[in-house]
């Protein structure tokens, strides 16, 4: 199969290719991330009976413009007593991972900065150091709030990195590459069919990754105002704002890659696949945001711990015996027995499984 | 021996305290939160108030029986209905003044329309302090808003009515206003509905809310809380049935209470008593009877001499008004028995040992606002 | 309705057992003598018939010669009420005992007492200032205060 899609021919080959397609990322992301932000905002307000932002220019597409250039001419603050270098570091560190999850996604067949061949291991390092930014972010702030929410994302972080990764496994062993670009060729279905818990278990454990409700306690507005972004403003603000909207775009990326059949799909062109798909799934995840209330960190250590890494581990074990077994098997076969195996381990879970009470005694 | 090597391992952690409020998204006001926290766990809670002390009981001295009604607005401001009828009652009490009978029903349906409005804002607002973003209150807000229109419809005022009088209601209803109640009783058990299927099991709300934050029966009526609060513990006490007021004896309702006493029971409280408030506006409207909606009572009234305390069930709980006339036109002293400041009493109980966020929770189940705390 | 217990029939009651407490009985209420506030209270809680366990408000006056502090009793059980009044005729320094320790419900309310009327009320766990600021003069809801 042909993984190279540029010309050969093209001057100083490789170079061509390093510029033309980190232009493209940048680009994308920032006008990506910029239509997302419009787009959840408009989303929840219809879902909330309200209107959204609806003044700069049509439906109120320029207001994440708008929003950016505000943001470019506001004064930056630093806390007197916050850590100033590791202030101003924060948002480098953590913008940079997210920008760096993109290069091995593809857009369309071969369209991609890097085919590497450690594709998934290459996101699964990359994505969690966005963690090192946060945790910069809210340890230099010298703002308690800040703390807090430092160390809810470090907890969840360390935590939810194992039953994601598990999950991954599946898709892998299904795939038999590590390659991003194999792995899309490989869905002759989208593996969301073939592994549906792996799917679910990936699902929950990367919005609590990336602090999306019902996950959101790093930056709980109700409870610890903003966390770690309590003390940024400007620009600062605006690149970890742009960081945070990144990792979900970079989640549905990932998500539209390994479960949803990446680019692929009929009569419409590849590149508009890729994005349609990872458009629904951030719609869900802007849906999930407004529908369920947040749960409480030792619940989020509970469901981690008890629920997803435990299921992870079985998932994975089911799929490498199918694998063993069946090795030339349709894939189709696999469907009805991997979403009988989900149901009946999620319902055996959720009976065993409790969130927790909580109360210490003091 | 084996504690002894967990302790050399353990690392070394040292409370520390931390400022929740005076200006936090999730204190309802200028509440402040002095917390001593272990990580996530709250070792202690002080609550401090008093950012919003305005002195009412003072200025009410200055001014004469019908000029407090507007301070009573501004006491608890998304109820001033009911603050208003509770101050109203206690100077009738006082100065021996009979009410018309149309008075009495408008009077009524206010206060049930009040209650359903406050309630509405208090499990938005506990299920917005919950993480649910936003969707809840915002739906629940929507309800409010037609409350808010009829209030506008009577007596032009959307937050501060100041439509109760000594001796009645300040005018009579509107011709619209029946019909465009009618209407919002028709809708609003369906909405009502609605807010139950959004969240009512919801896992996560069960999770967070079930068991957190208990208040015990026991507790509940030694740190004399009332309201929803009181209920939600097991009691039942309402004091439109146990100390009938204005004519609540002539209405059939029940008294929704809980089990536990824990944030959850007292978000069901609320929700259920907004249906049975619905029901009393029911049989009020249909029973209304003409006539006049304010009896003669001079402008400055001089109660004789004396004392007297008049009680009612706000939404936050017993809302009363201690009022000592020395028979000049202005009260000698006029107390108001603020149901939040006396719910908070138990605060730092109910937050011991649980985490932060369920510090917001609880703080957010008990349902205060702080212009009735701290006056 | 809650009935309002008869003044006179609680006094002749507590007068058995605390024969100079009661300094005079209204209609609805009991004038009590400051010394022996906590023991009528603690009586009046626990008596079976009586059980006021529910203390609704506490409310002092100024009346230029003596402050008058309320209390306002409750039994949830019994649906039954009665008021208990105290005086506190010393000016310069007025001092009550505390009845947090019967009715925790009064913790803040003889707080509000203490910052507005500068009643103290001894026995107290945290008697402070609740809703001015500490250091602020005078006492507002005396009536001297303009």
């Amino acid at each position: 199969m042909a993984t190279q899609f540029l010309p050969p021919d093209w001057p100083g080959n490789f170079w061509a290719h390093w510029a033309v397609f980190t232009v493209i990322i940048l680009v994308f992301l920032l006008l990506t991330v910029m239509a997302f932000i419009w787009f959840e905002r408009r989303a929840m307000a219809i879902m909330q009976s309200r209107l959204g932002p609806n003044r700069a220019g049509p439906f109120g597409i320029f207001q994440p413009a708008a929003d950016a250039l505000k943001l470019l001419i506001k004064e930056d603050v630093v806390p007197a007593a916050g850590d100033k270098v590791v202030h101003w570091l924060a948002p480098v560190v953590a913008f940079v991972p997210v920008m760096m999850v993109f290069a091995v996604v593809p857009f369309q067949g071969g369209a991609l900065l890097a085919d590497l061949n450690v594709g998934v291991l290459y996101i699964v390092a990359i994505s969690s150091l966005t963690a090192v930014g946060i945790f910069m972010a809210g340890w230099s702030s010298n703002n308690k709030y800040s703390l807090l929410g430092a160390m809810r994302q470090v907890a969840s972080v360390v935590s939810y990195e194992i039953p994601v990764v598990l999950s991954l496994i599946g898709v892998i062993l299904l795939a038999g590459s590590l390659s991003l670009q194999q792995i899309v060729q490989a869905q002759e279905i989208p593996f969301i069919l073939v592994q549906p818990l792996g799917f679910l278990l990936f699902f929950c454990g990367a919005l609590a990754e990336i602090n999306r409700a019902p996950f959101d306690l790093t930056e709980a507005d109700s409870e610890i105002v903003a966390g770690f972004l309590t003390e940024y403003s400007g620009m600062k603000f605006g690149l970890l704002f742009l960081a945070e909207y990144g990792e979900a775009l970079a989640i549905s990326a990932i998500v539209t890659t390994l479960f949803l059949g990446g680019w692929r799909g009929p009569l419409l062109p590849d590149w508009l696949w890729f994005l349609l798909k990872v458009g629904a799934v951030f719609f869900f995840i802007v849906w999930i945001r407004t529908t369920v209330p947040r749960v409480r960190i030792d619940q989020l250590m509970a469901l981690a711990w008890k629920f997803l890494f435990p299921l992870a581990l079985i998932n994975l074990l089911v799929t490498a015996v199918e694998i063993l077994v069946w090795p030339d098997v349709s894939l189709w076969l696999l469907v009805p027995v991997n979403f009988a195996v989900m149901i009946v381990l999620v319902l055996l879970w959720s009976k065993l499984f409790k969130l927790g009470w909580g109360r210490v005694n003091v | 021996m084996t504690t002894k090597t967990t302790r050399e391992i353990t690392l070394p952690t040292e409370p520390f305290a931390v400022n929740i409020g005076p200006a936090h998204p999730s204190t309802h006001g200028v509440f402040r939160m002095l917390t001593t926290l272990d990580g996530e766990v709250i070792l202690n809670m002080e609550p401090i108030f008093g950012y919003l002390h305005r002195g009412i009981e003072k200025l009410a001295e200055e001014r004469t029986y019908g000029g407090c009604v507007p301070l009573t607005d501004r006491l608890d401001y998304l109820a001033s209905m009911s603050n208003n009828l509770a101050y109203v009652l206690a100077v009738e009490k006082l100065a021996g003044i009979a009410v018309p009978e149309r008075a009495e029903y408008i009077r009524v349906i206010m206060a049930e329309l009040q209650r359903i409005a406050s309630h509405l804002i208090a499990v938005g607002a506990f299920l917005n302090d919950c993480g649910a973003f936003m969707t809840p209150i915002l739906y629940m807000l929507r309800e409010r808003e037609k409350i808010l229109d009829l209030f506008d419809m009577v007596c032009g005022q959307r937050l501060t009515y100041n439509y109760m009088r000594v001796g009645g209601v300040s005018q009579d209803i509107p011709e619209e206003f029946a019909p465009a109640l009618k209407k919002f009783l028709k809708e609003m058990p369906g909405w009502i509905n609605e807010y139950e299927w959004l969240l009512k099991e919801n896992e996560i709300l069960l999770a967070r809310a079930k068991g957190v934050g208990i208040l015990t029966r026991e507790m509940a009526i030694n740190i004399s809380a009332s309201g929803p609060v009181l209920r939600a513990s097991g009691v039942e006490w309402d004091i439109r049935r146990a100390d009938p007021y204005s004519i609540y004896d002539r209405f059939e309702f029940d008294i929704p209470t809980g089990k536990a006493g824990d944030c959850y029971d007292r978000y069901r409280v609320r929700v259920e008593e907004m249906r049975q408030s619905l029901r009393i506006l029911e049989q009020a409207l249909k029973d209304l009877p003409g006539g006049e909606v304010r009896s003669e009572v001079p402008h400055l009234i001089r109660p004789p001499a004396g004392e007297a305390y008049s009680h009612i069930e706000a939404p936050r709980g017993e809302l009363g008004f201690y009022l000592v006339s020395d028979g000049s036109i202005a009260p000698y002293r006029f107390h108001v028995r603020a149901p939040t400041l006396i719910n908070l009493t138990a605060l730092n109980d109910m937050m011991r040992g649980w985490k932060v966020a369920d510090l917001i929770l609880i703080f957010g189940s008990i349902d205060i606002c702080l212009a009735e705390v701290d006056r | 309705m809650t009935t309002a217990l008869s003044g006179a029939r609680i006094a002749k009651q507590i007068g058995k057992k605390f024969p100079e407490a009661v300094i005079e009985s209204g209609a609805d209420s009991l004038l009590l003598k400051a010394e022996s506030l906590l023991e009528v209270a603690d009586y009046l809680k626990k008596t079976p018939g009586l059980d006021f366990a529910y203390l609704n408000y506490i409310t002092a006056v100024d009346y230029y010669d003596y402050f008058e502090v309320v209390y306002q009793l409750a039994s949830i059980q019994h649906n039954h009420g009665l008021v208990l009044k105290v005086r506190c005729y010393d000016r310069q320094n007025p001092t009550l005992p505390s009845v947090v320790g019967i009715w925790r419900g009064a913790d803040f309310q003889e707080r509000e007492i203490y910052d507005l009327l500068g009643i103290s009320f001894e026995g107290h766990p945290n008697l402070r200032r609740i809703v001015l600021w500490e250091g602020f003069e005078g006492y507002p809801l005396r009536k001297e205060f303009l």
